[in-house]
């Protein structure tokens, strides 16, 4: 398809509202993220870390926020992720960001959640990762995952 | 044959049309077309479940006939730890497998027994290797298959090493040619199977270019043979090696007990297992070793090839398991850790994926049909009644980016079409030119009332 290059680098924008402590619907979004990066044929890699940043970013309004938006923005070179919510904020972030430090509620991790790995996770399987959040407001994560310029039939032209 | 071997096929006189297989598919890979079900192959992992979705019995498993044993001078029966499960407690593990060699075979090695060397491999490779957390079973190949097509990221974490059945064939090989001094090659080993994956397994390998078995057959046309010769007399060595473990790979939860180490989850029935495949997925149970995994409901004794229902082939299993008792598996440890190292029980080749979700080669086509798709299905009614032949109105949206499907496949569509034509039929109907235009009486008569007045 000749064209621009702004025709060419096009962005499918996804967006889904996520209540909080809803658990049953949970999981569906991200579901149906994963489902359209695999059928638009993103390097598997990417797609499976996509899997585990937008689970993960669900999961943490879920758990700790009232409500908020889970957004995909999918362009062939990268997969961002935006979550929005109307939430406690984070105190302190940097302590967030430590392996297994949680603050989810006791019933929470006895469903085998809060294991205080959401946003280390994020952080782990993404290329770049943003946290704005203010203490009784909410929390926004921005998180970028690069698809590798690796050769093959999915990176032709350029 | 095309690209892929497939055991589950479809008997066309019997196929009504309906919806019942399509429905139950876990990779949307039937639709019907014309009246009848058509499998796309490069989807299908024959896991069966049309099979028992169909109330025609359209769908069944190639298998091969027992008059292949002629093709070989001497024969080898492979029973699948679940044929135990197929007899009622008042027979013997023993009997069973002298029953075998009445149906005709020469010889019989027991897959239970391979399946404890598998076990101790899986248990070394846990000990000692290096591997991403869980590691998945490589034992059931519809589930192996369902990685291939539906989670390719995770085909790294399945263990590379070969399913009892491989094993068995290779130790019934190298054991029968000893004892009697014909090349494998004049050997046959014919594993007795409770499913169409192990058929295409066999056929089409995906470790391995090819496989040491030489045939699959249906465990219940051998169980109708068998059962006939439980009480035949016998003169011979005992047939009946394998241990109770082996035995219990039979039904969901054996394999993990055999294995034993480690953190241990088991998930049965293939609708359950993309769920916790979906899990792992999203980094979820990464503190789990070992996934054990089968596509069918209760674990082997649930195959679609099986006769005996499997709640009253669990209770069998125990119960030939409990009168084999604790004996050692039939290998010596040292045994095995040679044949552990000699590398027998790995897999040849890395399982290639088999990406079959993609819309398009090309990323920005792909994502200008990914905009298409999410608009037709918003079209659609989205009632997944599977009239027009897809699984779901969100399968039949992907059909039509494809290419494979029109949007007046959807009886709804066609129906709004169809009553817009009509309304659009009847306001053209009433349309006449001017000229043969019929003069509307009353409007006339004020017509010419009002020409008075003036």
């Amino acid at each position: 398809m000749p064209g621009t290059p702004e025709s060419e680098n096009p962005v499918i924008t996804m967006s889904f509202s996520v209540e909080g402590r809803d658990f049953k619907a949970s999981g569906e979004p991200s579901r149906r993220i994963k489902r359209t990066l695999e059928q638009i044929g993103l390097d598997w890699s990417v797609v499976r870390r996509a899997s585990v940043v937008f689970y993960e970013a669900e999961m943490n309004i879920v758990i700790h926020a009232r409500r908020g938006t889970l957004r995909a923005e999918i362009s062939p070179g990268r997969v961002v992720m935006v979550a929005e919510d109307e939430g406690p904020g984070i105190p302190d972030v940097a302590l967030a960001m430590r392996e297994g430090f949680s603050t989810a509620p006791a019933e929470i991790r006895e469903m085998g959640f809060g294991a205080g790995m959401g946003l280390p996770n994020i952080k782990k399987h993404s290329d770049s990762m943003e946290i704005e959040t203010e203490v009784g407001k909410g929390t926004r994560v921005v998180a970028v995952i690069n698809v590798p310029r690796a050769g093959g039939a999915k990176t032709r032209g350029g | 044959m095309g690209r892929y071997f497939h055991s589950v096929t479809l008997d066309r006189d019997k196929c009504k049309g309906c919806t019942n297989c399509i429905k139950r598919c876990p990779t949307e890979a039937i639709r019907v077309r014309e009246g009848k079900a058509v499998i796309f192959e490069e989807r299908c992992v024959d896991c069966g479940e049309c099979i028992r979705a169909c109330p025609n019995h359209a769908k069944s498993a190639l298998t091969d006939k027992l008059d292949r044993l002629s093709e070989f001078d001497y024969t080898v029966a492979l029973p699948a730890p679940s044929f135990y499960g197929q007899f009622r407690r008042t027979s013997t593990p023993e009997a069973v497998l002298r029953a075998l060699l009445a149906v005709g075979f020469d010889d019989v090695h027991e897959v239970a027994s391979a399946a404890s060397a598998v076990a101790y491999a899986v248990r070394t490779y846990i000990r000692r290797g290096e591997y991403k957390k869980p590691l998945i079973s490589s034992a059931c190949p519809a589930v192996v298959r369902l990685i291939q097509v539906r989670f390719p990221s995770l085909l790294d974490h399945i263990v590379p090493i070969e399913s009892p059945m491989e094993i068995a064939a290779r130790f019934a090989k190298e054991a029968a040619s000893r004892k009697t001094g014909l090349p494998a090659g004049r050997i046959g080993a014919f594993f007795i199977s409770p499913c169409a994956a192990k058929v295409t397994a066999a056929k089409q390998p995906v470790g391995r270019s090819t496989s040491a078995v030489d045939g699959v057959l249906s465990m219940s046309e051998i169980y109708g043979l068998a059962v006939k010769h439980l009480r035949d007399p016998y003169e011979g060595p005992d047939l009946q090696v394998a241990a109770a473990s082996g035995i219990r790979w039979g039904r969901a939860g054996g394999e993990n007990a055999e294995v034993g180490t480690g953190e241990l989850l088991a998930v049965d029935g293939i609708h359950h297992v993309i769920v916790v495949l979906g899990e792992i997925e999203k980094g979820r149970l990464a503190d789990v070793d070992f996934l054990e995994a089968q596509a069918c409901v209760g674990g082997c004794i649930g195959g679609p090839l099986v006769p005996e229902n499997p709640f009253v082939a669990r209770a069998n299993i125990k119960a030939m398991a409990d009168m084999v008792g604790d004996r050692p598996v039939p290998l010596e440890p040292g045994e095995l850790d040679r044949y552990y190292d000699s590398g027998v029980f790995f897999m040849e080749n890395r399982i290639p994926p088999r990406p079959v979700m993609q819309l398009d080669d090309d990323v920005a086509v792909a994502m200008l049909k990914v905009e298409l798709l999410e608009k037709t299905v918003n079209d659609l009614p989205n009632l997944d009644c599977g009239s027009c032949g897809s699984p779901t109105c969100r399968a039949l949206a992907e059909d039509i980016v494809r290419g494979l499907a029109l949007e007046t496949d959807c009886v709804f569509k066609l129906r709004e079409r169809v009553r817009d034509l009509a309304a659009e039929m009847k306001e053209l109907a009433e349309k006449v030119p001017p000229s043969m235009e019929q003069p509307n009486p009353r409007q006339s008569a004020n017509a010419a009332t009002e020409a008075e007045g003036a």
